[in-house]
Formats: structure tokens, sequence, C-alpha cells
């Protein structure tokens, strides 16, 4: 590691740190009804739309009417993405003419599903598959709406904690509109000034042609990229504009744009911990909650750190100088930007999947076994390291309804947390929660190692024909893109990947095959509302308690001891869930790396 | 009292821990008599129907089972590692045994003291009054409530109910287990006896208030027998959390398989671990500890108790005082030693202080109230004065009555009276005396700090006054000073003015009081407590105590209360000892701990688990995993195999520990918390790997892997 490494680390820590408070505070105020310095510009816009929707914005709803909005409004979302990518051919702003014949029904159910759930994961390559307008219209929509409903249940969640003796967990309609109309709006359009400033492309026009210094064609895409690639980070959406994602010099052309990019995925699950602080009446419990969080991001980044630049083992053994030098980077190079470097690299990596964010400045697949772990690993502990938008918030919630259960008990008390009894009610839909995302991660990861379809054959000419209409490639197993323990890690990763809402990828995998589109869509939907609604579920039974007062005999849930305890919790229960999968992944990978064992590329070619 | 008397000063504590060591029912941890009918049980509850409520051992019976069934599939078939699956399979079958026994163990403690009591229900004959007044001999069990009966010194008073004429001595030790008799007497707050106690003197008429198969014997049986136990909520809340646990646990093991299953493939080496493997593998992970546990630390602790005597109604009941944030204590006989004692005598000016303790004494010789002795007793200890013999003198004695609100004795042409200051004061003056200017202030200083003024008077002459104070019980202060670190507040309930109760109050050190405070007061306070999030104990014996007991999250009514009093109650101090609730308060937390502590161990022990059994299961698919077998255990079989026996001896070794609950002290939440963590959690982590270390030696040794 190097010391510019370690600065550009702390650096960004330092501010998010200084970021949360005021963020965190303004948030607070916003939720709680009160003025902001934005009420001035854009209160008309909100009793506007309230009054188009036809929204009672002083009625509160129970948890059940709270979930059941935001089902209606998820379930609509989806059938509008859908329908317009499928119809795509018949709308405007349409240069390269994509039709339905570049969206498979699979493909198109998978990504409407991953962009409502905000996991953004791609199974196409947005630039040789949708037009502009279905990626403005259906897919930035998305990116903004997904984002708001998150913070929405986060906020009701933070609502259960800080009301007593009520039912009512607030209006999802009016949380959902303040969350897109005072937040993700006016920073999403800073931030997209901001980075056009710095070289993001934004444009219309059709893609550029070009002849290259060796005379061969190449076209180069073009389009709307930094009004996307806002609200992309801050939503924690992560789905890139390109395939290449923040990797694309379009998308993030310099060292700055990829510092704000960061920062941005953070801005808001940080200040969420401070909003609620506030809102519970008591800021050292927020400030508990963003302790764990930073112990969390500093042992991953430094891990991932640590693994990237000590690179592989062997090349060292061939004489390969893998050191930082003045020259170069040193360490494990494969698959990042140079502009970046490796700590840049890492910190992305780990940023991005400590949050829900799922964008890549790098290829996660070309990580070192160690280095690929860190994210898999902050993906399947449930990505509550500040987290996605809101999901970050409420998921570590969870963690701490379970840490101050288990541990509670221990002072001789009924656990409390925040002076709300954690009884059987808040148990139960934490343990739902928790298997959810356990089943959705595993059984799916399973049944790809080993389910048979048929392989393709050959016709008279030679040619491969597709044998499954499920998976063209053969068994599940054959669209991995390695063998051995890294073919497995792709798989893990993409379930990991879309049970989380993270949507990033291992990227080796080819996964835009109907067995994979159905299953990772599948694992979508499980990850996002059967973790969000059983929490919905636990907010709403612990408004309806009273506050326990806090005496020298209740467990304090604002010290280290706590900070300790919650980060022990968040550690121990993924390592007990996930550990055989990953002793047989990246544990074993690395294990092997250091013996000088290496995966070939498999036979068969990318779909994608 | 006899002790108390001879001195103001009250008896040094004798009992500086909350919880005392010396049980009155105790019974050694491994009785024989009780280990024998737990082994017997735990035979009996592998049926796998009733096992069902416990989903952590019914998951290791299931999977003992399915080794099983494949073990006779490769003895058929004469595979190889036979040895092993034997082996794995007995340690299965012993695991869910062992968690059967520390349930049974709990259970047959109850069932042996249940059995004790049942012994002392001989069907005893009642002697029922009928209508017309003449009696007729029935079997107790024929006695319906309502029933008038007699009974006289050497009779088994044949059911519950209430004393309606007469007063008896009664031995009552079935109950209480205490031999000393107590009284019992027609109306006030002494008139309950209990069916199966024994009328030692006297003879009383009683009228039955239950019907046989309720008595509160029948309620005692049932209960520390266990037959109504109801899971309580924090036991239910738990089995949610290990029942989730199990089932993340199965995820990940059976997606294990499949796993493998390409691991081998990709690798070509090595093969699919065995269903023996992958269960032991599950049975290593799942909460079994916790799982074999929970029920015997809920039934211990309701012995826990039992043994000091008190009876409680549920197991919620011992749960919620653990959660008490506000007790309120009596202050007579809880706070206070039961009686104001005369700690000073005040002389006007003209008078000496030993012609007034003289005064003093003559007016209570006669006077029986430990208020009059006490003063006896200060005067002969002050100024050497004897009682003398009433008889040579012409005495003729006045007993109090609240309307004079005095007391005193015409001795030798003297009117010797003491009494309320106010009513001494107008006594005075009506005799034409002369009240001496510092009779208001006097009294007052001592109302102030806490004291009750008695005046003394020598007809129209007002002699001087006697400090009366109440006694503050020895360790009071320190017990009250744990509660506060314990975070409970404590609350002196008393009927004394707000002044006097101040001063007591800020003596023993309590957090807040209720001065002049009647039934509907209390009842008012506690609501408000309530209100405002807390959980609220309280003793009480009398009847108007009822509804505030009844309101309370804790009501300990006591043995000597009445009928009403103990039915609106949820738990019944079998020695009358209002004091005790602080100990019942503390037995609640144990609870609460213990069972905190096993949970967090039991988690924290996978750690090492997976250590032993992951490298041993992929050892020849992946040989690079050798990396991971930090403790160097000898074998794939000897690893998986002392992971198996330690999980199984875990739970025999933590029996005592669960009986007995985990040590309690009276200290705040954080430091609590931080030891308990170290011991369990961290400890829970370690502690597994010298253990399995060990066992893997063992069967090294043993040949037998």
């Amino acid at each position: 590691m190097t010391t510019n490494g370690i600065l550009q680390i702390l650096a960004y820590f330092l501010v998010i740190l200084l970021l949360a408070k005021p963020v965190g505070t303004f948030m607070a105020r916003l939720f709680e009804g009160k003025r902001t310095f934005l009420h001035g510009a854009l209160r008309p816009l909100e009793t506007l739309v309230y009054k188009l929707v036809g929204v009672d914005e002083t009625v509160e709803q129970r948890w059940t009417h709270y979930t059941a909005s935001l089902l209606a409004f998820s379930i609509f979302s989806f059938l509008f993405v859908y329908a317009l990518q499928r119809l795509q051919g018949l709308l405007p702003l349409n240069p390269q003419g994509f039709n339905h014949t570049n969206v498979s029904p699979d493909l198109a159910f998978n990504t409407a599903i991953s962009f409502v759930t905000n996991t953004n994961w791609q199974a196409y390559t947005p630039e040789s598959t949708l037009s502009y307008f279905v990626q403005m219209t259906a897919l930035t929509v998305q990116n903004f709406v997904s984002a708001a409903a998150g913070i929405a249940v986060a906020i009701a969640v933070i609502r259960g904690f800080a009301r007593q003796q009520v039912n009512s967990l607030g209006n999802f309609w009016v949380d959902l509109t303040r969350a897109t109309l005072y937040i993700l709006l006016p920073v999403s359009i800073v931030a997209a000034l901001l980075l056009c400033a710095n070289g993001v492309i934004q444009n219309f026009e059709p893609y550029t042609v070009a002849k290259t210094l060796e005379g061969a064609k190449q076209v180069i895409a073009q389009g709307p990229v930094a009004s996307q690639e806002a609200i992309k980070m801050l939503g924690t959406n992560g789905g890139g504009f390109f395939n290449a994602n923040s990797a694309h010099p379009f998308e993030n052309p310099t060292p700055f744009t990829n510092f704000i990019q960061i920062i941005l995925i953070f801005f808001i699950p940080a200040g969420l911990t401070y909003t609620f602080g506030v809102m519970v009446g008591d800021r050292r419990q927020g400030w508990a909650i963003f302790a764990a969080c930073a112990v969390l991001f500093f042992a991953g980044v430094f891990t991932c750190y640590w693994a990237e630049q000590k690179g592989n083992p062997n090349f060292a053994k061939l004489g390969v100088e893998t050191h930082a030098t003045a020259g170069q980077a040193g360490g494990n190079m494969e698959g990042k930007e140079t502009r970046f470097g490796i700590a840049a690299s890492a910190l992305f990596a780990t940023v991005t999947t400590d949050a829900s964010c799922g964008a890549v400045n790098g290829m996660h697949d070309s990580f070192t076994p160690i280095g690929g772990l860190v994210p898999l690993f902050n993906i399947q502990t449930g990505e509550v390291i500040f987290g996605g938008v809101g999901a970050g918030l409420y998921g570590i919630l969870l963690y701490a309804i379970l840490a101050v259960f288990i541990a509670g008990l221990m002072v001789g008390r009924t656990p409390e947390y925040i002076g709300k009894k954690i009884e059987q009610k808040e148990v139960k839909m934490a343990m739902l929660a928790l298997l959810a995302t356990a089943f959705a991660i595993l059984v799916f990861a399973a049944i790809s190692s080993v389910i048979p379809f048929n392989s393709p054959t050959k016709d008279a000419k030679g040619q491969a024909v597709a044998q499954s209409y499920w998976n063209p490639p053969g068994p599940a197993t054959a669209n991995f893109n390695n063998n051995g323990p890294h073919g497995f890690s792709e798989a893990l990763y993409a379930y990991t990947s879309a049970a989380g809402n993270n949507g990033s990828a291992f990227a080796g995998i080819n996964a835009n095959t109907p067995w994979y589109n159905f299953t990772l869509g599948l694992a979508m939907l499980i990850g996002r509302f059967l973790f969000l609604i059983p929490l919905l579920a636990a907010a709403g039974s612990l408004a309806k308690k009273k506050r326990v007062p806090a005496t020298t005999g209740t467990f304090p849930t604002h010290g280290p001891m706590f900070v300790g305890l919650l980060v022990g919790t968040v550690l121990l229960v993924g390592a007990l869930t996930f550990f055989p999968a990953l002793a047989l992944g990246p544990i074993v990978e690395h294990f092997l790396m250091q013996d000088g064992k290496f995966f070939s590329l498999l036979a068969f070619p990318l779909w994608s | 009292m006899a002790t108390s008397l001879q001195t103001p000063v009250a008896p040094p504590s004798t009992e500086p821990s909350l919880l005392p060591t010396k049980l009155t029912r105790a019974r050694p941890l491994f009785d024989p008599e009780i280990v024998q009918r737990a082994t017997r049980d735990s035979f009996r509850k592998l049926n796998p129907v009733t096992l069902m409520k416990n989903p952590v051992i019914f998951v290791v019976e299931v999977g003992a089972a399915l080794t099983t069934v494949f073990l006779v599939r490769d003895l058929v078939t004469h595979a190889a590692g036979i040895g092993f699956e034997i082996q794995i399979a007995l340690w299965l079958w012993f695991t869910v045994l062992f968690a059967n026994f520390a349930e049974a163990m709990a259970e047959a403690r109850g069932k042996a003291q249940a059995d004790t009591l049942r012994k002392t229900k001989t069907d005893s004959i009642a002697k029922r009054v009928l209508p017309k007044g003449n009696i007729e001999t029935v079997p107790a069990s024929r006695l319906r409530s309502g029933d008038i009966v007699i009974a006289e010194a050497g009779d088994l008073i044949p059911g519950d109910g209430e004393v309606i004429e007469g007063i008896a001595t009664v031995d009552e030790s079935v109950i209480t287990g205490e031999s000393a008799p107590v009284i019992r007497e027609s109306g006030g707050d002494r008139s309950a006896v209990t069916g199966g106690t024994k009328v030692l003197s006297d003879h009383v008429r009683i009228r039955i208030t239950s019907n046989p198969g309720e008595t509160f014997l029948d309620k005692m049986i049932a209960l520390v027998e266990g037959a109504e136990r109801q899971k309580t909520p924090n036991e239910i809340a738990l089995n949610i959390l290990i029942a989730g646990l199990t089932l993340i646990f199965l995820l990940a093991v059976a997606t294990l398989d499949p796993f493998a299953i390409y691991a081998v493939s990709s690798s070509g080496a090595g093969h699919v671990p065995t269903i023996a493997v992958l269960v032991s593998l599950l049975v290593c992970l799942i909460p079994t500890t916790i799982g074999g546990l929970l029920s015997a630390i809920g039934i211990a602790g309701m012995d826990r108790v039992m043994q000091h005597n008190v009876l409680a109604m549920s197991g919620k009941a011992v749960e919620a005082s653990g959660d008490v944030n506000t007790l309120l204590l009596d202050k007579t006989g809880t706070i206070t030693l039961g009686n104001r004692q005369a700690v000073e005598f005040i002389a006007f000016e003209g008078v000496t202080e030993a012609e007034l303790a003289d005064a003093a004494q003559l007016s209570s010789l006669a006077d029986e109230t430990p208020e009059g002795r006490s003063i006896v007793v200060l005067a002969k200890e002050k100024y050497g004065l004897r009682g003398r013999e009433i008889a040579e003198h012409e005495a003729n004695f006045i007993a109090f009555s609240a309307y004079t609100r005095m007391s005193g004795v015409d001795i030798d042409g003297r009117m010797l009276r003491k009494g309320a200051s106010g009513a001494i004061a107008n006594l005075v003056k009506e005799l034409g005396g002369r009240l001496p200017a510092n009779y208001e202030e006097i009294s007052d200083r001592i109302s102030r700090g806490g004291g009750t003024p008695l005046a003394v008077a020598d007809g129209p002459r007002a002699l001087g006054i006697i400090h009366l104070k109440d006694i503050v019980k020895g360790g009071m202060k320190e017990r009250i000073g744990q509660l506060r670190a314990m975070g409970i507040r404590s609350v002196m309930i008393t009927g004394d003015n707000p002044l006097t109760a101040a001063a007591i109050a800020s003596e023993a050190g309590v957090d807040d009081f209720l001065a002049q405070a009647t039934p509907a007061d209390k009842l008012a306070y506690i609501r408000r407590e309530q209100g405002e999030g807390r959980l609220v104990a309280m003793t009480g014996d009398g009847t108007n105590d009822a509804p505030a007991l009844a309101q309370a999250d804790v009501g300990l009514a006591m043995n000597t209360g009445t009928m009403a009093a103990k039915e609106a109650g949820n738990m019944v101090d079998l020695d009358s000892n209002p004091t005790k609730l602080i100990e019942v308060v503390a037995i609640g937390k144990q609870l609460l701990i213990t069972r905190g502590a096993l949970t967090t161990f039991s988690i924290a022990n996978d750690v090492a688990k997976y250590f032993a059994i992951i490298p041993a299961m992929f050892m020849a698919t992946y040989p690079a995993l050798r990396r991971f077998n930090i403790m160097g255990l000898h074998t794939p079989e000897s690893a998986v195999l002392a992971a198996v026996i330690f999980n199984a001896l875990i739970i025999i070794a933590l029996v005592p520990l669960a009986l007995r609950g985990v040590k309690y002290r009276a200290v705040g939440a954080a430091s609590l918390l931080r030891r308990n963590i170290l011991i369990y959690g961290i400890g829970g982590i370690i502690v597994p790997f010298p253990g399995i270390w060990i066992i893997d030696q063992i069967l090294v040794w043993l040949h037998l892997a």
C-alpha cells in the first residue's frame, strides 16, 4: 500500500464524515415536515404533484397500507419499463434503430425488475440494446424513484423507532415525492453539471464512426451520459450508460470525476445515519451506526487495497516487478484503469458494494481472490456499510435489532433498542429478512452449479445449434467464464449481486440467457421485497410500543461496545451463513494461487 | 423482635449479596434420584411428536435418523468407512439424548418437589358444620366453596379458607418450609388459612373458599411440576431466533452439496461429502447448545424462585421481574423495622430528663405496643429506671384510644399522660396549665426529621417530648444502592405525612416516596409509571392492596395476607418477607442473562467448527484448504468426529450452568454486558478450539479415527 493510496482513502472518508451531518439534518427536517431552504423553490411543485395524482399529504398510513402503496407503485413501474423496452422500435430518440429483437422478453423482464428494485443488474449491453428514449424515460426515471422508494422505507422504519403508541408510519406517496424532489433531483442536477464540466459527455448524437490508426473502423457510442451518471451514483443504482460502466472514459474520465462519483454513493446513506439520530431524538444513536459502518468500511477497503497492491505472487516469482514504483502502480492492474490506479479502484469496488450501488470502475472478475472476496462479502452481509440509499439504513437496523436481542438479554432485561422492546414480532421479521436473502443467494447459486441443460449440438455445417431454450450454452455452469473455484465465484457473485440489489457483476459470467435472466430476476425480487416488507412490518409493530426510559440498567446503544457488537454481528452472521460457499470460491482460489495454480478460460464464446 | 427492643440500633446486615447462598429448599444439583429419573425421561422424550416442539433438537433427531438409515444401507452393502459412520450416528443420537437430559433434569427437580408436596395431601377428614349447628365428619375432598368447618388442635385444615371465628396457632411448614407456628385469627389481614396445614393449639371456625383440586396446594403442585408451564415471551422470541438460525444453516449445508458436486467435477479430485458428514456439519452449526438448554433454563428459573420460598404463578411473572424499572416498597416492614422506637427524651425547662423519663416510663408500663415498650427500655438504659411493681401502687391505666389519641396512668394521685402533641396540648390547656414556649418548635423539629413527637404531661404540667423514630433496616441503604446500579428506581410507600416520609426516604436512600398513600394513590402511581413505559413491582398483603397488586407487572403477595391479595398478585412469598422482592428481581435478571449468555456462546462456537469441518470435507478435492486446518487435526474423520463430540458434550457440560444460572452481580448494564460478552462471546469463540483439538488427540490415541 502506498502513502498516496492511503491518503486517497482517508481523504474520501473525511469528506463523507463532514457531509453526514448537514445532509442528515436536511433530510430529518424534510421528512419531519419542516421547512427547508429548498421549500421556497420546490414547495409549489410538490403541492402540484399531490394535486395531479390526488394524494392528501396529511393522511398517514399504517404499515400495511404503506407497504401496499410501495408494492402498487413497483408493479406499475415494472409493467411500464417492460413495455417501453419491448416497444422501443415505435418510440422516438432512437438513432441506432433498436427494436424488440434487441430485447428478448426474458431480458426485458430481468431489466425491468433490475431497475425497479434499484439493482441495475445489466444482463444487456446498453449501447447495443436500448434507445436513448428508453434509457431516459424508463431507466433513468427508475433510477430516481426506486432510490426514492428506498429512502421512503428507511424513513418509515426510523419513524417506527421514533414514534410511540401510534399505528401510522407516514405516507408513502409523500415520502416518495419529497425524496425525489428535494434530495435526488437537486443533487443530481448539480452533480451532472459538475461531471459534465469535467468531461462526461451529454448529447443525443448518433454513434461516431472513427477510423483508427491501424485503419480499422471503430464505432464510438454517444448519448446523454452525465445526467444518468449523477443519479446512477447518488441513487446507488449503478446501471451504466455503457457496458464498461464507470471504467468507460465517457462516463468517468478523470480521477476527479471518480472521486465525485464515490462521494455521491455515500452521500445519502451516510447522511441517513445522522437523520436516524435526529429523528429518534438522540444523535449519539446515529453516530453509533455511522461508526459501525465506518469500521466495516475501513476493514473492507484496506483488505481489498492490500490484496490488490500485493498482487499475484506468481508474477513476482517470475521476476516481474510487482511493487509500486514511480513509473507504475505495481500490484494487480489487470482489469483496472491506469487513470485510477490501485487505490482508487479498490476504494471504488469497496464503496460500490458497501452500498448497493453496483457501478464499477474496474473488473471485479480480475481482482485477486481476496480483493474480489471483499466486494462479494460486502454484498452478502446485506450491504449495510452505509449501504444503498435507504436500504443500507434499514439493513443495519435489522442487524442492530439482532445484536441487541442476543446481547441485550445478557444485561438481564428484555432487550430494548431506542427504548423499544425487541420482542417476538421484531425478531421474527428480522430472521425472515435474513432468511430471504440467504435463500435467494444460496439456493439459486446451488441450482446453477448443477442444473443440466442440454448442450448445443453441431449441424451439418459445423454450426452450434442450441438444444435448450432456457440456457443455449448448455448446463448452467457452461456460462461461467472460468473453470474451477473462480467460475464458481462468478455464479455466486451474480446471485449475490442480484439478491443484494447491487447490480455489479464479476463480469465473467454470461448471464443473458432465459435461465439466468429469470432466476436472477427472482433473486432481485426476493432480495428487495422479502427484505423490506418484514422490516416495515417490524416498524409497524415498533411504532405501537411505548418508549421505555433509559436507565443504568439499559443496554447503552450509543457507545463503543455497541459499535463493536454491531460490527461483530454483521460479520458473524454473514460469515456463518456464507462461509462454506466462500470457502469453495475465493478462499480456496486464494490458497491455490499461492500454490501456483490457475484457472483457464472456458472454451465458450461470450454472449455479450 | 425481642433483640431490636433493647436498642434502637438496627442489626447489621447479614446478607450483603442479593442472592443468598443458603436456600431452604435447595437440593444437590445431581441428586442421584433425580438423575435416574431424568435419564429415563430423556429416552422417553425421543418421541418425535413431542420433540417437534423444539425445532433445533428435532432437526438433530431427523439428522441422526437419516444417518442411521444410510448407515444401515452401508452395512448391507459393506461400504468402506463404516466405523466412522457408526460413531457419527451414535454421537448424533447422544446429542439428542443430552439435550433431552437437560430438560428432563430441570423437570425432574420440579417433580421431586411436587411429590413431596403431594405426600402431605393425604385425604384428611373435615368437621363440617351443618346449617342447624351440628357437626358431621366428611372426607375433605367433598368440601365445596362456602362450607363452614371447624378445626381443633391436632387437626389438618381440610381446605383453603378464611377464619371466621377464633384464633389459633398453625403449623404451615408444609407450605412454607418454616417450622415456627404462625397465628391465624378472624378479621384483619391474618385470616387466611391453607389446606394441608396443621392446627397446633386452640380451635377456629373456617369458611372454605376453594373447591377440591383448586386449592393453593394443588396450584403449587401443578406449578412446581411444570404442568402448567407456558413459554414466556422472551423464550418464544429466542425460539424464533434459533429456529431461524437453524433454517439458515440448513440452507448453508443443503446448498453445500451442489457446490461440492461442482467443485469435485471441476477439480476432478476427491468426492462429494457423505450424508453423515453433511449432517455432522449441520448439527454442529445449528444452535444445539441453547436449543437443548433453553427450556431447562426456564424451568430452573422457576425452581430458583421456589427455592427462595416464593411461588410464581407463571414464568412470565419471573421474567417480568427482570424487566422491572420501578419497585414500590412499603415503608413499614420493608424499609424500616416494623415499629417506631424511642430514641430521646427532650425535657422542657424546669424539668429534668430523668423526671421526664420516669413519667414516660410509668405511663408506658402497661402499654404493650412496641412503641410503648421501647420507651420503657430507653428509660431503663439511659437512667437505670427499672420497671416498678405496679401492684404496690394504686394504678389505673388508661388505654390508648383513637378518640383521645393518648394513653397513660393515674397513679398515686398523679395523672400521667402521653400522646400526640396536639392532644396533650389540648389536655394541658383544659386543665389550666401553660404550654412551654418551645413546645411547638420541638415537636415540629422532630417531625421534620422523620420522627414522631410524643408529648408527656403530668396533669396540667407539660414535662417534655419523647422522640420516636423509624429505624431503617440494616443494609437497606446498600440494597437500594444496588437497585439503583441495576437501573431500578425504588419508591417508598407510606401513610406518614410528607415531612416524615421525606426524612426517612433520604435516610434509606430511596429515589422517590409516596406519602399519605391510600390504596387508590398507589394504584394511580403504578398506572402513571406504566404509562411512561415502565414496569412496576410491588408487595402487598391487605385486601385493599389487591387492585394495585393486580395492576402491577409483578405483584408479590405475602402468604400471611388475605386471599384477595394472594389472588391478585402473580407471586406469593411464603415467608411473607417483603424485602424478598429485591431477590425476585435478581432471579428474573439472572434467568434472562443465562439465556442470552448461552445463546451467544452457542453461536460463537460455530467459528471453530467451521475450521474443523470445512477443510476436512474438501481435503481431497482442494488440498490447498489444509491451511484452514489451523488446529492441526489428524484426519478428516477425526476432525468431523471431534467437532460432533465436542458439540454433544458441551450440552452436558453446561447443564449445571443452565440450572444454577449465570452469576449475577448488581452492577450497571454496561459493565455487566462487557463482562458477559467477554466470557460467553469471546470465550465462546475460543473454547472450542482447544476442546476439539483434545478430543481429536484422544480419538487418534484410542484408534477410533
